[in-house]
């Protein structure tokens, strides 16, 4: 089998530095880049080539991973600078992109605040998840719809929340907008359940007052890095924003709002 | 004196894949107060990656299913060492617990009713799998997770248990160290639910994370709870093979469910050699019968025909695929092909949507025009925590389990789908007597200093060490005697040699050091896992030594047949004896009643009377 060697340039945090280091943050101030010679084989992904570096080099590298398939959204990573799984990037398309005799890069997501080298703090998500009302539908076991209802939102069940399109997204990433904005992720959830066939609730008031929709202005840059392949721009947050318009600025469904009818 | 946080609850949930969540859920609904303790983030753990589906005679796509069909198809699977009480209630049970999900937002595929889509799996007489394209393990944890998000529960992410208190005989509490912060922390609890899945890392080529190095397996056991058939692990047929570096990631069953063939490098279609006596009368012995069967099925029609031999049950697939590579039959890379090309491309990636990304993005392989190649993988451990099977509480008062941690329902070979049902149902049962124990009591244990000072002494131990080994290389070579040694086949004197092996890396074990601090430092978690998996190997290794016959996830080369008389009717059951070591006897579950017993295949159940 073919064996090649690469290095790997891998954002390590001082040693002894305390956890939680404020964000917004210099790099320097919490750590350095450090480089990794290593060998690498034909078919491995970016984690595997992690893997290899805590095995012979770092044992105390840190770096988030479980399923290496692409269905947890644990890994994610900045690899030479674009946000992605490390378990679905393969060293192939790597090489490919890095210019010869560079090093690859790899730093943790530069959106959330850092725990240590790749691993980053991400439980605003966690808080956010809270703020969602869950889906209100008949108050029976069997509920009944058709697969086109369910085609509508099944698409949105797929993300599995890593973040990278958090972390993408400018109004986080340079505004850190964490307070009034409840970020791509966020929206796909809120698409889920406003268009869930049976579900009673009306979540417009909280997008728009709480969530902050507004502040989106459609650039896609989260749908392009969604590796759950979810059109996030298109299929989520405009429908959304669609709503709020006609839920707000439509008289009529004013006026329904006012009497309380959901439509 | 080392410093550590302390918190109260009254259960404490350790673990968070489909059983702990659903625990947790059960026992906040009963008003206690929760903690939710887990070594990754919510909603990661290894339930994610369940792929084809969660079984339950919902009876939406056959009308001829019912538990009783359910029943006999977990009990035939097993081979009859399930504890046929918890089969029996797992099948009544497991239909509610999933329409309850989508009440709790879940949205399987459909019919065209409208109502939950079943598909077929190795195993079940009838399409019983709920689910929602390959990834249903996915809709199902992301369900728990946002309903268990409102329920109140305390959760603790990242922080893993590393050691359970007992105080006069009963559970009183648990060890944690919080990898972010690298703390420790001490809970008290009137009741603990284990919920921490399985064990399969300790194989080199597995489907698990890395979370599965077996911790609950061994903080049960080292508290002095039974542990029941360990030998039996499942092997899941098709893993994928190539490139290297995927080796062991699981190609979902679901493949062969929806029409997927197996062939060898001489093409033929090889499992209609392979279909044992038992199974004989219910597959189809010819090409043409088995295509019709699938385009019945694909069609929405009521299968008429037998069914494919590719849907065997998982041990029997398995060694069929290793007996074709012992042939010089073997595909390129050391497996067969499977194959689902054959099918329009916009139906496979409608019906198999991960599968398909996941050979186009790690092995360039196109599915709708390809054959995958696939090989065995160490996918799910049978054996556990022996618990009572209403209850869920295990021989330690106090101390429950659910999940892959726990044994019984599965006996010798876990069906397909069986899972996620055991997941919601055992785990919903475990949450609601473990929260009925703790509502009974009026305060907790008393956890002695002394203890807990020894306990963070040991966890800090290897980071108080100089100069030894990385552990990464421990867990490599454990993994590659395990997978050598204690394989798919077996024979004594692998075994015999497996368990010396075995005590020679627990020596090296103990002077490990990973070095870095105590702040995420993965090196010195894998020291601490190391303990765990070197004793749980060791209860593997001893349980498949002792069980001289063959049958289901257990077989041994110099027993190559079952032995339905002796062996076909006792459990191994493991426990510590006073002075430490492991001890190994053999036990049977009270006789079945009648009126169960009718629902088996009295052919089957040869030499009983
Ligand atoms: C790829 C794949 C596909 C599968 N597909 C299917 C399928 O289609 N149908 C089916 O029925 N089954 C399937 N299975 C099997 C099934 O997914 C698992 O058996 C099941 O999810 C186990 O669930 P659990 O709740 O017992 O444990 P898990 O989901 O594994 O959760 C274990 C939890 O325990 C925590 N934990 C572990 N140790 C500690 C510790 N020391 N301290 C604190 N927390 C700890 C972990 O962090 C995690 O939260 C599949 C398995 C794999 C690998
Ligand atoms: S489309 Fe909206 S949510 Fe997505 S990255 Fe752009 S601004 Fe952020
Ligand atoms: S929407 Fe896509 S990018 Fe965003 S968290 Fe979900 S899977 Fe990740
Ligand atoms: S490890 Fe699960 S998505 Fe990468």
């Amino acid at each position: 089998m073919m064996k090649k060697q690469v290095t790997f340039r891998v954002f390590r945090s001082h040693t002894g530095e305390r956890p939680y280091a404020s964000h917004p943050r210099t790099e320097s101030s919490v750590g350095k880049m450090s480089d990794y010679e290593v060998e690498y084989d034909e078919g491995m992904v970016v984690l595997d080539v992690i893997h290899r570096i805590q095995a012979e080099h770092a044992p105390d590298l840190a770096c988030r991973w479980n399923c290496k398939a692409g269905k947890c959204g644990s890994c994610s990573a900045e690899v030479n600078g674009k946000s992605r799984l490390m378990c679905m990037t393969r060293m192939s398309d790597i090489m490919e992109e890095t210019p010869e005799n560079e090093p690859v890069t790899v730093r943790p997501m530069q959106g959330f605040p850092l725990i240590r080298d790749l691993v980053t703090d991400v439980s605003w998500a966690y808080e956010m998840n809270k703020k969602m009302v869950p889906v209100n539908g008949p108050d029976k076991l069997d509920w009944e719809f058709n697969q086109n209802e369910a085609d509508r939102i099944q698409e949105f069940r797929q993300c599995i929340e890593c973040m990278l399109c958090v972390n993408t997204c400018h109004v986080i990433r340079e505004h850190e907008k964490f307070d009034d904005f409840a970020g791509p992720r966020f929206f796909v959830r809120m698409a889920g359940l406003e268009m869930h066939p049976l579900d009673t609730e009306s979540r417009i008031p909280q997008i728009k007052e709480d969530f902050g929709i507004g502040y989106c202005n459609i650039t896609r840059c989260c749908t392009e890095v969604c590796p759950a392949g979810i059109n996030i721009t298109d299929n989520a947050i405009i429908p959304l924003k669609e709503r709020v318009v006609t839920e707000y600025y439509d008289p009529i469904a004013m006026i329904a709002r006012k009497i309380g009818i959901k439509r | 004196m080392y410093d550590y946080e302390c918190h109260e609850h009254d259960v404490v949930v350790i673990g968070a894949g489909g059983a702990g969540l659903r625990a947790a859920i059960e026992a906040s609904s009963m008003g206690v107060s929760v903690a939710l303790v887990c070594k990754s983030m919510l909603g990661k753990a290894h339930t994610v990656m369940a792929e084809g589906g969660a079984a339950a005679a919902l009876a939406n796509k056959d009308s001829r299913d019912s538990w009783k069909t359910h029943f006999r198809d977990t009990m035939k699977g097993g081979k009859y060492l399930n504890d046929w009480r918890m089969a029996r209630i797992h099948a009544q049970e497991a239909p509610d617990r999933i329409r309850e999900l989508e009440t709790w937002g879940a949205v399987f595929d459909r019919t065209r009713e409208g109502r939950i889509n079943q598909r077929n799996f190795g195993g079940h007489t009838y399409p019983r799998l709920a689910h929602i394209g390959d990834a249903t393990g996915l809709e199902i944890i992301r369900t728990l997770q946002e309903k268990g998000v409102h329920m109140g529960m305390d959760v603790f992410m990242e922080f893993t248990v590393c050691r359970l208190f007992t105080s006069s005989g009963r559970i009183s509490g648990c060890l944690a160290y919080d990898r972010q912060r690298g703390r420790a922390h001490v809970f008290k609890a009137k009741t603990i639910v284990l919920a921490t899945g399985g064990i399969t890392r300790c194989w080199s080529v597995c489907s698990g994370s890395w979370e599965y190095t077996g911790d609950g397996h061994a903080l049960a056991y080292w508290t002095g709870a039974e542990m029941g058939d360990m030998e039996f692990v499942q092997f899941h047929p098709t893993g994928m093979i190539w490139p290297p570096s995927v080796r062991g990631i699981l190609v979902t069953e679901g493949v062969r469910g929806e029409g997927g063939m197996l062939r060898n490098s001489e093409g033929d279609r090889f499992m209609f050699n392979y279909v044992p006596e038992m199974f004989r009368k219910e597959f189809a012995d010819t090409e043409e019968e088995a295509l019709a069967w699938v385009e019945e099925v694909i069609s929405d029609k009521q299968a008429t025909n037998r069914r494919p031999p590719e849907l065997l049950t998982r041990d029997v697939v398995a060694k069929a695929i290793n007996s074709e590579k012992a042939a010089g039959r073997a595909s390129e890379h050391g497996g067969a092909y499977l194959n689902i090309s054959w099918r329009p491309a916009d139906q496979v990636r409608k019906k198999l949507p991960g599968m398909y990304h996941q050979f186009k993005e790690l092995a360039g392989v196109d599915i709708t025009k390809q054959a995958m190649e696939v090989g065995p993988t160490a996918h799910y451990v049978m054996g556990g925590v022996k618990v009572d099977p209403e209850s869920q509480e295990s021989t330690v008062p106090g101390l429950y389990a659910a999940g892959e941690s726990a044994t019984g329902l599965h006996g010798a070979n876990r069906l397909g789908g069986n899972s996620l049902s055991d997941l919601v149902t055992f785990g919903r049962r475990a949450g609601l007597y473990a929260s009925k124990a703790a509502s009974a009591m009026d305060t907790w244990g008393e956890i002695e200093e002394d203890e807990i000072q020894n306990g963070i002494d040991h966890m800090m131990a290897p980071l108080n060490r100089e100069g030894g080994e990385n552990p990464a290389a421990i867990v490599h070579d454990l993994r590659e005697m395990m997978q050598e040694k204690v394989g798919i086949i077996r024979t004594r004197e692998q075994l015999v040699e497996a368990l010396d092996d075995l005590e020679a890396l627990r020596v090296r074990s103990q002077s490990c050091s990973p070095g870095g601090g105590v702040i995420y430092n993965p090196g010195w978690h894998q020291a601490l896992e190391l303990e765990a998996m070197i004793d749980v190997s060791q209860m593997c290794a001893l349980a498949a030594l002792e069980r001289e016959e063959s049958r289901g996830g257990h077989t041994r080369d110099d027993f190559p047949t079952p032995d339905h008389d002796s062996w076909g009717k006792v459990n191994s059951v493991i426990t510590k004896d006073s002075d430490g070591n492991m001890k190994i006897e053999h036990r049977s579950y009270p006789p079945i009643p009648d009126e169960l017993k009718q629902l088996l295949d009295s052919d089957d159940l040869d030499g009983d009377s």
